[in-house]
């Protein structure tokens, strides 16, 4: 079982102590809503624990998966990552070859996300929720223990949004650990709130 | 390891090819710039030999700069920086990756332009071989050192202008070395061998150096 420990994390950006002094231990099979107003830190939070920034102060550290945390690591972020210029196919085994997941897990997830019709069409010619969606295929076809969602319903309809509560409990359903920055109510198992703020301006 | 890196090289190669990917734009530019040459400087075939090793290697400089800056920020721009940085592959082997993917699309076009561009500037033809040999060996430290600069243009906010300030320096030996092998070649009576191993010397040490300097500053600079 995999455990997420932070302890007296503090992030600064851009000059502004974003928070302070946060401590927080998650386990594998808890999907976690990581909440609060605009600044208060979430995307910050979950690049941090990616290892993509570095801590101002404190530690995070991932125990039970393998030595480095950003091996272990599945980050959905703002910015989908996509190439407009690849086709939908050639992101995902783009994404899915970079990360070390398998190839053949590439149809599936193109069925899972409702992209098999789109699969040969140029990343650029799809819509806002199209993308969204391919970019939450890299779930799929890349095996990692702890995903970090940044706001991962955004842009997606109703029915996506459904598919995607599927995945997250299936994934915390076999032991994984979801931290999900958001804005919107979470349909999920399993499902803890954590709220940041205090600092935020 | 090798999956991740050859999924860079390879992507990197279809974004280049592909309509707008910009590879052509540097053969386009060096094929441009020489062939204006003899109308700037007029029909003066044994002037134009003197200087076409030199124009050719300024060419090539040049045209190697042109799409340098993009190598790292259009990945930053779209978010796929984040993917590379979460790859269990060394991200200055990923540099690597994608400075052979440059050089493929930008630098071996050059290579094979060089020796159409060398009758235009009057070379020798029994010299063209060596002209397209010393921008084989010498236009991948263009390529390797480029790399420090579209890593820094990546991550620091008006990045593009550090490129040519900071890169120009860095290629001068790359310069000097390559226009004296090529008129060595061209004209003589200089040996060639010394130059060009020179040149050799300096894009080995820009393969291990470039990947290396490229990946600290973009974990230095994230943000």
């Amino acid at each position: 079982m995999i455990q997420l420990v932070a302890e007296n994390l503090a992030c600064v950006r851009g000059g502004r102590r974003v928070f302070d002094g946060m401590n927080f231990q998650f386990s594998g099979g808890e999907a976690v809503a990581i909440t609060g107003a605009n600044g208060a830190g979430k995307t910050s939070l979950l690049r941090l624990v990616a290892g993509l920034l570095p801590p101002e102060a404190g530690s995070v550290s991932l125990k039970g998966a393998g030595e480095d945390i950003s091996s272990s690591v599945q980050l959905i972020a703002h910015l989908d990552g996509l190439k407009g210029a690849l086709t939908v196919r050639e992101n995902l085994v783009f994404s899915c070859e970079l990360l070390g997941g398998s190839n053949g897990n590439v149809e599936s997830a193109l069925h899972t996300m409702n992209l098999a019709a789109l699969a040969e069409i140029p990343a650029r010619m799809l819509s806002a929720g199209q993308k969204r969606r391919l970019a939450l295929a890299r779930l799929i076809v890349t095996k990692r223990p702890l995903w970090l969602l940044d706001e991962p319903t955004s842009a997606l309809d109703a029915e996506s949004q459904n598919t995607l509560f599927q995945i997250i409990d299936t994934h915390t359903g076999t032991g994984g650990l979801a931290l999900i920055a958001t804005h919107a109510a979470l349909p999920l198992k399993n499902l803890r709130e954590f709220r940041i703020g205090g600092v935020a301006q | 390891m090798t999956g991740a890196l050859r999924a860079v090289l390879m992507r990197d190669l279809k974004l280049a090819f592909r309509a707008g990917g910009g590879a052509g734009l540097g053969v386009v530019f060096f094929l441009a710039l020489i062939a204006v040459v003899p109308f700037a400087v007029g029909p003066d075939l044994p002037l134009l030999a003197r200087i076409g090793p030199a124009l050719v290697w300024l060419g090539a400089l040049l045209a190697t700069l042109l799409n340098l800056d993009r190598i790292f920020s259009a990945d930053r721009e779209d978010g796929s920086l984040d993917l590379l940085l979460l790859s269990p592959a060394p991200l200055e082997l990923i540099a690597t990756a994608k400075g052979i993917a440059h050089w493929l699309a930008t630098g071996l076009p050059l290579v094979i332009a060089a020796p159409i561009l060398g009758v235009m500037l009057g070379v020798e033809p029994k010299a063209l071989l060596a002209l397209s040999l010393t921008l084989l060996i010498g236009t991948p430290a263009l390529t390797f050192l480029g790399l420090i600069g579209a890593a820094l243009a990546a991550m620091l906010p008006r990045g593009g202008l550090l490129v040519a300030v900071l890169i120009l320096p860095l290629t001068i030996p790359v310069l000097i070395f390559g226009a004296a092998a090529t008129s060595a070649a061209v004209t003589g009576p200089m040996s060639f061998g010394v130059p060009i191993r020179l040149l050799a010397a300096i894009s080995l040490a820009a393969l291990v150096a470039g990947p290396v300097a490229a990946a600290a500053a973009i974990r230095q600079l994230r943000d």
